[in-house]
């Protein structure tokens, strides 16, 4: 064992040291969610739970509203998506190839929404939202999650339309493309990674906003982020760990299926400005 | 003969100050022009018009006769290699090069038929099925001329498409170039700030200067009698001297020529460095010392120091400068000169 460590070296050692230590610091949390979860008897000083059970599974799933506030969820995670894909991509096929007035000003503008305090930002759109009649209905809640996005939406597609160089499409211009051709065959398909990139981020912050979904559709519009405040203050932590679950797993499983495409390269460019 | 392509009185200007004006060009039917000058010279803006990714100011372009300036790119008769980025890598080479052919709506077997003689015609068959990605820059570079041929332009046009590559595969891919526009008779017009390579594969070239042309002339005549001191400057190497006319003729020194130019007073005389005879003998031309020979493949490169005049550098066959070392004292003939209005 000793020999071992010789042979290593204290740099690799201290490395590794290091390297537990942050792997421990991410994964330590999420793996006492999953042992809390699916807990059945667990005291103080036990390392691990004394019995296993899916109890507070069936408590949760079985608690009115949960089952229709995860179906809720997803459909308005859906719409958000793609009302935001219609109205970012082609602004951002703008911000990319037009050169027009202030166009650097409108793009950095994005940001204002996530430079204020948001609660603060939520409330003065409430009241907004209160005088044309918006607050407790789907198209106030999907307006207040657009907000969130509008950032990420624009950014990153702009910075993957610009990387299309502008002579890949003139040749398809060249070679007979009309323009709206070029767009569907050349542009579009070439900026796709970035598009898809920013739309997985729109449907999972979309997915995981409570605040403003709380404040503006609070009683008809309860997420799975909505439910889940009430889950953690009624109820002990076994259920709110269960439920944590639930909201984790699409995250992970669609970042699994778009890691192809979701790589620091795509998402640094899209934060440069330039 | 009537004109392949015209381009008449073509101006366009930037905001910025650059632009061309005034551009009025020929091209015949199977011919190879060259538009040749430094960058921001307007030479790309003269072929972007053709293409029609340019609105020009004024001027007319005509193609077979037809005026194609109300035509977009897609609906003009040319086609252009760019620099760079030509291909779309998201596509297949087959894909790349029936893409054209699909919205001329050509059946599949004729396409497929075609696109495997123009790969062969380029030098890559079989390469169908892979990625632009994994291709080199000069196989990109024949997809995009594959691309072009293919659909078979009236005029096809050459952005410096060969700029990116390194030195020996320029080469070959100039010959390439060459052979196949000169098998299909293609009608082409080809940019670059190369002038070696305009000089070896033009049949007329165009030197452009500050969005003007300075001469339009043969490689030949523009290296043996370029028409501007820019163009002297421009093709190939030349060495500059002050020089007088005098009843006699020009004069360089104690060195008499015939004034064949018409001008007078003082002027710039230009001498290519294989039209210099060096001696080592004292005899009646200038005098000077050697400076430096260099050995340079089948020629060497002799730079002199003359008195009055500067350095000059002289090409000689490599078996005449092994009589001649450094320091030594030469005495230096022109045999053949041209002279400039002094700036």
């Amino acid at each position: 064992m000793r020999w071992y460590l010789k042979a290593v070296g204290p740099k690799k050692i201290i490395e590794f040291l290091l390297l537990a230590a942050f792997v421990i610091f991410f994964m330590g949390p999420l793996l006492n969610l999953a042992l809390l979860a699916f807990t059945g008897n667990w005291s103080y000083p036990d390392p691990l739970p004394r019995e296993w059970s899916l109890k507070w599974w069936s408590f949760v799933l079985s608690r009115d509203g949960i089952a229709e506030s995860i179906g809720l969820s997803f459909g308005i995670a859906a719409i958000v998506t793609a009302v935001s894909i219609l109205l970012c991509v082609p602004a951002a096929y703008a911000f990319a190839r037009i050169r027009f007035p202030l166009s650097r000003f409108f793009l950095f503008s994005f940001l204002l929404t996530h430079a204020f305090p948001k609660m603060g930002l939520y409330v003065s759109i409430a009241v907004l939202f209160y005088k044309i009649g918006l607050m407790n209905t789907l198209l106030g809640v999907v307006l207040i999650h657009i907000i969130n996005v509008l950032m990420y939406m624009t950014w990153i597609p702009t910075a993957s339309f610009r990387n299309v160089h502008t002579a890949q499409e003139e040749s398809a211009r060249d070679v007979g493309a009309s323009p709206f051709r070029v767009f569907r065959s050349i542009t579009l398909p070439l900026a796709m990674p970035g598009i898809i990139v920013a739309s997985i981020f729109t449907f999972l912050s979309s997915l995981d906003e409570a605040q403003g979904t709380y404040l503006v559709g609070v009683p008809n519009f309860r997420t799975m982020p909505v439910v889940m405040y009430g889950i953690i203050t009624d109820y002990p932590a076994y259920a709110g760990a269960v439920f944590s679950i639930i909201l984790t797993a699409p995250t992970l499983i669609l970042l699994l299926a778009a890691q192809k495409f979701v790589s620091a390269d795509v998402l640094s460019s899209g934060f440069q400005m330039k | 003969m009537k004109a392949h392509l015209s381009i008449q009185k073509l101006t366009k200007r930037y905001k910025t100050g650059d632009g061309v004006t005034d551009i009025s060009l020929d091209v015949k039917k199977g011919e190879m022009i060259t538009l040749l000058g430094p960058s921001g010279c307007g030479k790309t803006t003269v072929l972007r018009s053709v293409g029609g990714f340019l609105d020009p100011d004024s001027g007319d372009i005509m193609i077979e006769g037809k005026s194609v300036l109300s035509a977009p790119p897609e609906k003009r008769p040319t086609s252009m290699v760019f620099q760079g980025y030509n291909l779309w890598p998201h596509m297949t080479v087959y894909e790349n090069l029936a893409f054209g052919l699909k919205i001329r709506k050509i059946r599949k077997a004729e396409r497929d038929k075609a696109i495997s003689e123009v790969l062969e015609l380029v030098r890559l068959p079989g390469s169908e099925k892979k990625y632009p990605g994994q291709l080199s820059g000069g196989q990109q570079q024949r997809i995009a001329v594959a691309r072009s041929l293919l659909l078979k332009p009236a005029v096809l046009l050459l952005d410096e498409p060969f700029s990116a590559l390194d030195a020996k595969l320029r080469h070959e891919m100039r010959e390439e170039l060459r052979e196949i526009q000169a098998e299909l008779g293609l009608t082409m017009v080809f940019v670059t700030h190369d002038q070696e390579e305009a000089l070896s594969i033009s049949d007329r070239i165009v030197v452009m200067n500050h969005g003007q042309i300075e001469q339009i002339a043969t490689p030949q005549e523009i290296y043996d009698e370029p028409k501007s001191l820019y163009v002297a400057q421009f093709i190939g190497k030349m060495n500059f001297m002050k020089g007088v006319i005098t009843e006699e003729g020009i004069q360089v020194g104690s060195l008499h020529f015939p004034n064949a130019t018409g001008l007078s007073g003082e002027v710039t005389v230009a001498v290519r460095p294989e039209d210099i005879i060096l001696e080592s003998s004292a005899g009646s031309g200038l005098h000077g010392i050697i400076k430096q020979i260099m050995v340079l493949g089948h020629y060497a490169e002799v730079s002199a120091d003359i008195r009055n005049h500067g350095v000059i550098r002289a090409f000689m066959a490599r078996d005449k400068v092994k009589e001649l070392q450094q320091g030594q004292e030469i005495s230096v003939q022109f045999s053949k000169i041209l002279a400039y209005p002094q700036v």
